[in-house]
C-alpha cells in the first residue's frame, strides 16, 4: 500500500471493493480499522480527514473498536487507506462481519435488564411485608411478586436453564445445575405457599439469585468481548486477494478463493505472498520471519520457491500459483492446529470443577435435611419447605460471583498493561505452568534488525550511508538509518536495484550499499552476502547486524528463572542463531531449525513428561504450538493464526508482559482461593441454620447479599496495593497505546 | 390502604416504561461506542461537514442491517 504504481494502486482499490458492502442505490459500506486513534481529537482528524475525499458520505469513528465506517457511492472506491496514512492514522480493512454487533451480549444485557427491574420491585414489596404488612396487604403483594417473578424467571432464568440442560444432557454437571433447581424450587414452594395463603414466600431470593448471577456472567462475557474487539482490530497479516496477469495481458484481482494453481500472480514490493507458488520473474528478498521464523531475509529470483504468508521486501515479483489457498502452508498450520486442538484434553475450569463437588453434597443435605423433618415431625409439608430453604440458601450466588468477579479485575488490570486475555480459564492455567517455551524471531527478538558494529564506522561515513539508506524501506536499510536519525546529503540519481541494494550519486562518486558482491564488483571479496557500503567499486564500511532483543527482555527471563520456571528456545531459524540469542539472554535449552511439527512433537514430549507449559509465539509456524502449549502467549505483531491460537496477547513491544501476567494471574488466583473459602465459610454458618429451620425470607436474602458483596470486595482488592505499584511502572504510555503494534506489523 | 391500589401499579408502569426506554435505547446502538462518546463532547458539533454526519446516530449506525 506504500507503493503508487498504476497496477498496484489497481489491486488495492480492488481489494477495497471486495471488503465493501453493498448498501443498494450505488452506496457501500467499508469497515476500516484504524489502531491509532485514541481520543476526540483523533476522532476529529479521521472524520474531517475522510469526509474531503470526492464521494464519500458519511464517516463514524468508533472508538471502543478503533474503527470507522465509510459509506462511499460511485464507480471506484476513494482511496481510503492512503488517505488514512496521509493524515497519520495508519488502518487497513477489518473484515465486513466484524461490525456486526454481538448477539449474545445483548442477550445478557437484556436478561439482566429484566432481572434488575423484577428483583428491584419485588424487594421493595418484601420490605413492606417483612415490616409488618396486615393480612390482606401480604398477600397482595405476594400475589404482585409472583407476577414480577414469573416473566424474570422465563426470560432471563432461561440462560442458567439452558446451560444446566445442556450440561445434564451430556451427563456432566456445572454451577448453573444448583442454580436452576434452586431457582425454580424456590419459585415453586413461593407460588404453593402464595396460594394456601402462608405468611412467607421467597420470590424476592429468586429474582435477586438471577440477578446477581448475570451481572457476574454479563462481566465475564464483556472482558473476553473487549479483548476479542482488540486483537480483531490489529493489522492483519494475510492477503484478501491478489493481483492476477491473464494470458490476454489483462490484470483482474481475484478474492484468495479463486486463484487456481497455474495462474500468474503479480507483486509489488511490501506485498504478502497469497499462495504457495514458484517465482517466474524478478528478484527480490523475502522476509520469511512470520512464516518460518528465519530472521534474515532470503534472496529470491526466477524458480525459486516461495510461501504464502511471506513478505516480499524489496523488489516486484511474478510468481506462477503452485496450489489453491486451502492448500497453502497456511493451511497446512491450520490442519496441524485442529489436530493439536483435538489431542488436548479439555480443561475443566475450577468453577466447573467446585461445581461438580458442590451440587452433589448440597442436594444430599437437602434430601437428608428433607428425610430428617419427616421422621421427627412428621409434617411434610413443612419438611419440604425447610429442604428448600437449605438450596435457596446454599445457592452458589458467592460462589458463581467468586471466580468471574476476579477474572474481571485481573483482565482490567492487565489491560492497563497492554495485554489482553481471550479465556478466563487462562488466568486458572496461567497459574499451573512449570516451564516456558519461547519462539526466537519477533518474540525474544522484534524480528527487526539492528545495527550492531556503528561505534566502529566512521561518523561521516555512517551517515553517507544512513542517508541512502532513507530512501529503501529494505529492513537492513531500515536498521541503518534508525541509527543515524536524520542524516542527509545531496544525494542524486539515486536507485534501487531488488535483491542487490542500493546505489546513489555524491560529489562526483558513486555509493552502493547493499550486498557485497554487488557493491565491490568482483573485486575479491569472500562473503559476498555480506551488507557494505563502496565508494566508486571500493569498500568504505562493513555492516554487521543482530536482530534486536526485546525490550525488557533480560530482566523478564531473569524475573521467571527467579520464579523456578524451565526455560526453552524453539527456533525455526539456524541453529546457529538460536543458540546466539538464547544464551546472551542466559537460556540453555535450545533447538534451532525446527519445522512447525517438529515444535509441536517437542511440546507433546513435554506434555508427556507431566510439565505445564507456557509456550510464547508469533509466527504461523508457532500456531500448533500455541494451541497444544498448557496456555500460551503472543504479541500483537503475530501473524493472525497466531494471535487466534493464543491466550494472552500483548500489544506493547515489551517482553516484561510475560512476569506480569503471570504474576497477574497469581495473584487472581489467590484471590479466587479465598473467594471459595468465604463462599464456604459462608456455607459452613448457612446450612445449620437452614437445616435447623430458622431460614425465613429475610435472613436469606441479608446472607445471599452479603456473601456477595463480600465476595466482590475482596476481588476488587486485585486493583490495589502492589500490583498497581508495579503496573505504574511498567506502563510507559496509557493503556490505550496501540502504536508499537502497528508498527511492527508492517 | 386504598393509595396503594394505584402507587404500586404506578411504581410498576414507570419502572416498566424506563425498563422499555432502555431496551430501546440498546436496539438503537448508543451503548456501541461508549469511549467515543465520552470523547465526543469535546467535539464542536457545527464546526465542519464531518459533524453533520455524526448528529446523525440513528440510521448512520454502523452495525445497523440496511
Amino acid at each position: 500500500m506504500s507503493t503508487d504504481t498504476p497496477a498496484n494502486d489497481l489491486a488495492v482499490r480492488e481489494e477495497l471493493r471486495l471488503a465493501s458492502r453493498a448498501l443498494g442505490q450505488g452506496l457501500y459500506q467499508t469497515e476500516l480499522s484504524v489502531p491509532g486513534v485514541h481520543c476526540a481529537g483523533c476522532i476529529r482528524a479521521v472524520e474531517n480527514g475522510l469526509i474531503q475525499l470526492p464521494g464519500i458520505e458519511h464517516v463514524r469513528v468508533n472508538l471502543s473498536t478503533k474503527r470507522a465506517s465509510v459509506r462511499w457511492r460511485g464507480a471506484t472506491p476513494p482511496d481510503l487507506l492512503q488517505a488514512l496514512e496521509r493524515l497519520g492514522f495508519p488502518g487497513h480493512l477489518s473484515e465486513a462481519e466484524d461490525g456486526r454487533k454481538d448477539p449474545e451480549l445483548g442477550r445478557l444485557i437484556r436478561a439482566l435488564a429484566v432481572a434488575g427491574f423484577a428483583a428491584m420491585n419485588i424487594m421493595l414489596l418484601s420490605v413492606s411485608v417483612w415490616s409488618g404488612a396486615d393480612a390482606a396487604t401480604r398477600q397482595a403483594f405476594h400475589w404482585i411478586s409472583a407476577a414480577l417473578a414469573l416473566p424474570s424467571l422465563l426470560y432471563s432464568g432461561r440462560i442458567f436453564f439452558l446451560s444446566a440442560w445442556s450440561a445434564l444432557r451430556h451427563g456432566r454437571t456445572n454451577m448453573d445445575v444448583p442454580i436452576s433447581v434452586g431457582v425454580c424450587l424456590a419459585f415453586a414452594l413461593s407460588l404453593y405457599d402464595t396460594v394456601h395463603n402462608e405468611p412467607h414466600a421467597y420470590f424476592d431470593a429468586a429474582a435477586s439469585l438471577i440477578f446477581f448471577l448475570l451481572i457476574g456472567r454479563t462481566l465475564d462475557h464483556l472482558m473476553r468481548e473487549r479483548a476479542r474487539a482488540v486483537v480483531r482490530g490489529l493489522v492483519r497479516l494475510a492477503p484478501r486477494g491478489a493481483t492476477v496477469l491473464r494470458d490476454d495481458g489483462r490484470r483482474d484481482y481475484l478474492p484468495l478463493g479463486e486463484i487456481e494453481p497455474g495462474m500468474r500472480l503479480a507483486l509489488a514490493a511490501g506485498d504478502r505472498i497469497p499462495v504457495d507458488g514458484v517465482i517466474e520473474s524478478g528478484v527480490s528478498d523475502l522476509d520469511c520471519a512470520i512464516a518460518t521464523g528465519e530472521s534474515a531475509p532470503q534472496q529470491v529470483q526466477a524458480g525459486s520457491v516461495v510461501r504464502a504468508g511471506t513478505l516480499n521486501l524489496s523488489g516486484p515479483l511474478t510468481i506462477i500459483a503452485s496450489v489453491r489457498a486451502e492448500a497453502s502452508f497456511l493451511a497446512e498450520m491450520v490442519r496441524l492446529m485442529e489436530a493439536a486442538e483435538n489431542g488436548r484434553a479439555r480443561y475443566r475450569r475450577l468453577a466447573d470443577r467446585a461445581a461438580r463437588l458442590y451440587s452433589p453434597v448440597v442436594h444430599a443435605a437437602a434430601f437428608m435435611t428433607c428425610l430428617g423433618w419427616m421422621v421427627a415431625s412428621g409434617d411434610w409439608h413443612r419438611a419440604i419447605t425447610v429442604a428448600i430453604a437449605v438450596l435457596i440458601i446454599t445457592c452458589p450466588c458467592a460462589l458463581g460471583l467468586a471466580v468471574p468477579i476476579v477474572q474481571v479485575v485481573a483482565a482490567r488490570r492487565l489491560f492497563e498493561n497492554g495485554i489482553m486475555v481471550r479465556d478466563g480459564s487462562a488466568f486458572e492455567r496461567l497459574t499451573e505452568i512449570d516451564t516456558v517455551v519461547f519462539d526466537k524471531t519477533g518474540t525474544l527478538t522484534l524480528g527487526k534488525p539492528r545495527l550492531l558494529n556503528a561505534d566502529a564506522i566512521a561518523p561521516e561515513t555512517l551517515s553517507i550511508a544512513a542517508a541512502i539508506a532513507e530512501r529503501s524501506s529494505h529492513p537492513l536499510s531500515r536498521a541503518i538509518a534508525a541509527s543515524r536519525p536524520g542524516a542527509d546529503a545531496a544525494l542524486s540519481d539515486v536507485r534501487e536495484y531488488p535483491g542487490l541494494g542500493i546505489e546513489a550519486w555524491l560529489e562526483g562518486s558513486l555509493y552502493r550499499l547493499g550486498r557485497a558482491g554487488w557493491a565491490l564488483g568482483e573485486s575479491g571479496e569472500t562473503s559476498e552476502s555480506a551488507t557494505v557500503l563502496s565508494s566508486d567499486g571500493r569498500l568504505a564500511a562493513r555492516f554487521s547486524f543482530a536482530d534486536a532483543e526485546r525490550p525488557q527482555a533480560r530482566a523478564a527471563i531473569d524475573n521467571l528463572r527467579v520464579h523456578g520456571l524451565r526455560l526453552e528456545v524453539l527456533s525455526g531459524d539456524t541453529p546457529a542463531a538460536a543458540q546466539a540469542t538464547a544464551s546472551s539472554l542466559g537460556i540453555d535449552n535450545v533447538a534451532g531449525g525446527l519445522l512447525p511439527a517438529q515444535k509441536l512433537g517437542h511440546l507433546d514430549a513435554l506434555a508427556a513428561q507431566g510439565r505445564r507449559v507456557l509456550m510464547v509465539g508469533d509466527g504461523l509456524n508457532d500456531a500448533p504450538a500455541l494451541v497444544a502449549a498448557h496456555v500460551s502467549m503472543a504479541p500483537a505483531s503475530a501473524a493472525d493464526i497466531g494471535r487466534n491460537a493464543a491466550d494472552f496477547v500483548f500489544l506493547r513491544d515489551g517482553l516484561d508482559a510475560v512476569p506480569v501476567a503471570l504474576g497477574v494471574s497469581r495473584a487472581a488466583g489467590r484471590l479466587v482461593r479465598q473467594n471459595f473459602a468465604l463462599a464456604i465459610a459462608y456455607n459452613a454458618i448457612a446450612l445449620p441454620i437452614a437445616i435447623a429451620g430458622y431460614v425465613t425470607p429475610l435472613i436469606a436474602a441479608l446472607a445471599m447479599s452479603l456473601s456477595s458483596v463480600i465476595v466482590v470486595a475482596n476481588a476488587l482488592r486485585l486493583g490495589s496495593g502492589r500490583l498497581r505499584a508495579r503496573g505504574a511502572s511498567s506502563s510507559r504510555a496509557r493503556a490505550g497505546d496501540f502504536r508499537p503494534a502497528l508498527e511492527s506489523g508492517r | 390502604m386504598s393509595s396503594l391500589v394505584f402507587l404500586i401499579p404506578l411504581a410498576l408502569v414507570l419502572g416498566g416504561a424506563a425498563l422499555a426506554a432502555f431496551f430501546w435505547s440498546l436496539r438503537n446502538g448508543q451503548y456501541d461506542d461508549l469511549q467515543g462518546a465520552a470523547e465526543r463532547i469535546f467535539l464542536d458539533p457545527d464546526a465542519d461537514r464531518a459533524g453533520a454526519g455524526f448528529r446523525d446516530t440513528g440510521p448512520a449506525d454502523p452495525s445497523r442491517p440496511g
